[in-house]
């Protein structure tokens, strides 16, 4: 679950990392107030969960109170379209109005789980710079710590990635305090990543942290209550959303072919499989182990609702979950969906025989497929 | 021969009477697996199928009976308690199928068990199988495997049982089937797994089954170039994913370049591996290059 910058700026403030005064607003009075306060000159941030919104036009200068409620009024209720969210866009509902900066500096700073199994800090002097930009263009730029999370983030370490990136020494200490209060902030709130870009200097010599991301471990939410009220379901794909609430694996996709399967990693399979035939999965949607007839129904109506799929292929390798409990769901999805592309079902294991009778007498006329390579040529051969 | 689990192994089932754990544990014992002692808070003193006796803590089962393999289906928000018990009462291999653990907690656990004598598989991961010794340790259905001479090593559940399928269906059996799971934090990695196929006498050739997301695959490309004399064929699937996005497991998600499934193939290759060019050539791909 991702937060807004202005959320997430308030989770770091918690853990007293400074960034910029200024406060959020929903409407163009509420920008124009705190522009006030803040002085006149101000800030305005469109608040959408993607990067890229300054050469998008989703963050202003206003030099006066009034340069900032035009600035919000045209942003809020807009939807911008940065190369993050897509062609589709994100709508605003919301601005972040800060205090300009006297920007030295701009740098890099995150913590994610790394591949050793433990978190790590990682650092450039690049500031305002894609990490994964830097990683190919620069590399070497790029100041990793590892943290033993028996004993925490370490003061050596936070000197060591301070001297790595220039930090003046008088700067030493509120950076390496940072860096800890990122640190906790990371594993106490259970995130699986954090990311300020750009971290500053000021010519007046202070830190601040510029922009802030944060995702949650979407396992870890329960234990996570207050930060689980603050989702925007506005910022995600309708179809997602519903689907998250039945608990069901769905992301949405551009092609044509709405793929259905149990286990994340066969799901996976099956749309590569459909791609090398050809078409162009519409989506990834992975019904889990032990899902009943209802879940499997609500899947594949929610799934064809999507006006883009055109055909559906259902791949079952039945265990847990038995074959005839998938075609039951199918023909009851079948019957209340609105839409009926043209299926093509490939069933095996626990109980196949008797899926394969209950899709053969309920008149949806499926092809059936006994292997993957067969449904590929299913699939292939109608594209 | 197989690797990890075998006849002689003694499972402990945690979670034994809740409606996953009694489910899967019948299922273990019925393919032959030795199920000798469930631990369920609370249930001590009862017995599971009339045959396996029900304890308070791992601790007491395994005082009782040596067990020495623990398969977990406690709830997410236990499991980390679940797998410390079974590590504090020198369990030698804990196997956790249950999906959902934060990774917080499994950065805790893993860093918990550095250097001591258990070894985890998982979380989130069907378990794993030695047919040849009719000892199934997870969710697997036990029908679709043949005893034989391929090992199976995967981050998937369903997908695996395709693979271990289209294998069975043309005769070529397997020494054990070991799933590491889809957790980005998990126990036992793909390196640690193609070290003991590796050294298995009975194993004499390696399937890998990878996804994006992370850099296991890599991992096991350089360990497999410096170590491995048994020829491996490998599939990564997630072609098709988009960048940013959790493709079911919690570890399938493309975060740069490294966990593409272009660049983990092209890793397992320049290792000397043989790729499976599509989900549907797993065991034609195998049975070539057995000659």
């Amino acid at each position: 679950m991702k937060l807004h910058e202005y959320q997430a700026k308030a989770l770091l403030a918690g853990y007293d990392v400074p960034v910029p005064e200024g406060s959020v607003a929903r409407g163009a009075d509420e920008a124009q107030e705190t522009a006030a306060r803040l002085g006149g000159r101000a800030v305005v941030k469109a608040q959408v969960h993607a990067g890229g919104r300054g050469k998008a036009g989703g963050v202003k200068l206003a030099g006066t109170p009034a340069e900032a409620a035009d600035i919000a009024q045209v942003l809020i209720g807009s939807t911008l379209v940065t190369p993050q969210t897509g062609p589709q866009g994100a709508p605003v509902g919301a601005v972040l109005v800060e205090q300009t900066l006297d920007v030295a500096r701009e740098l890099y700073l995150s913590i994610t789980t790394g591949g050793d199994k433990r978190p790590v800090v990682i650092a450039s002097a690049s500031g305002g710079m894609e990490i994964e930009e830097v990683a190919q263009t620069n590399p070497e730029a790029i100041l990793t710590e590892t943290i033993d999370p028996a004993i925490g983030f370490q003061p050596f370490q936070g000197r060591r990635i301070g001297a790595g990136l220039g930090i003046p020494t008088s700067l030493t200490r509120p950076f390496i305090a940072m860096l800890d209060a990122c640190y906790r902030a990371y594993m106490q709130k259970d995130l699986s990543m954090l990311e300020i870009n750009p971290l500053v200097v000021t010519n007046d010599e202070r830190l601040l942290a510029l922009d802030a991301k944060v995702s949650f471990d979407d396992d870890a939410m329960f234990r996570h209550e207050p930060e689980a009220r603050l989702r925007d379901t506005s910022q995600e794909d309708a179809l997602e959303v519903q689907a998250s609430e039945a608990d069901i694996a769905y992301v949405k996709l551009d092609g044509n072919v709405g793929c259905l399967v149990n286990g994340a990693g066969l799901a996976m399979a099956t749309m590569d499989t459909v791609k090398f035939a050809g078409a162009e999965p519409a989506n990834f949607l992975d019904v889990g182990g032990g899902a009943s007839e209802e879940k499997i129904s609500t899947a594949i109506q929610l799934m064809v609702s999507d006006e883009k799929v055109e055909r559906v292929l259902v791949n079952i390798f039945g265990g847990i979950l038995r074959c005839d409990i998938a075609a039951r769901g199918i023909v009851d999805a079948y019957g209340k969906a609105e839409r009926r592309p043209p299926l093509v079902v490939r069933m095996l294991g626990t109980n196949v025989d008797e899926g394969k009778q209950i899709l053969a007498e309920s008149g949806l006329e499926p092809v059936m497929v006994d292997t993957l390579e067969q449904a590929a040529a299913a699939i292939g051969g109608e594209g | 021969m197989s690797i990890l689990v075998n006849s002689a192994s003694r499972v402990l089932v945690q979670g034994i009477t809740g409606r996953e754990g009694s489910f899967h544990a019948e299922r273990c014992i019925q393919y032959g697996t030795n199920v000798v002692a469930g631990v369920t808070p609370g249930k001590g003193g009862e017995m599971f199928m009339d045959k396996v006796p029900v304890f308070n803590s791992v601790r007491l089962a395994v005082d009782e009976t040596q067990a020495d393999v623990a398969l977990i289906f406690v709830p997410p928000s236990f499991a980390a308690d679940a797998i410390l018990e079974s590590a504090d009462a020198g369990v030698g291999l804990v196997v956790c199928i249950t999906e959902g653990i934060p990774v917080r907690d499994s950065i805790m656990v893993t860093r918990y068990l550095e250097g001591k004598p258990t070894r985890l598989l998982g979380p989130n991961c069907p378990g794993l199988i030695s047919p040849g010794d009719n000892c199934k340790v997870g969710i697997m259905p036990g029908n679709i495997h043949a005893p034989g001479k391929v090992g199976v090593v995967s981050r998937s559940g369903t997908l695996t049982y395709e693979g271990v399928d289209q294998l069975t269906k043309l005769g070529i059996g397997q020494s054990t089937c070991v799933g590491i799971g889809g957790d980005p934090v998990s126990g036992t990695t793909f390196v640690d797994v193609l070290q003991l196929f590796n050294d298995d006498p009975a194993t004499e050739a390696i399937v890998l089954i990878g996804e994006i997301g992370g850099m296991k695959e890599q991992e096991a490309a350089e360990y497999i170039a410096a170590h491995v004399r048994k020829p491996v064929a490998a599939l990564i699937v997630g072609q098709t994913a988009p960048p940013g996005r959790r493709m079911g497991h919690a570890g399938a998600v493309i975060t740069g370049k490294a966990a593409l499934a272009s660049e983990k193939m092209s890793a397992l290759e320049r290792a000397g591996c043989r790729i499976i060019p599509s989900p549907a050539q797993i065991g034609a791909t195998v049975q070539e290059m057995l000659g």
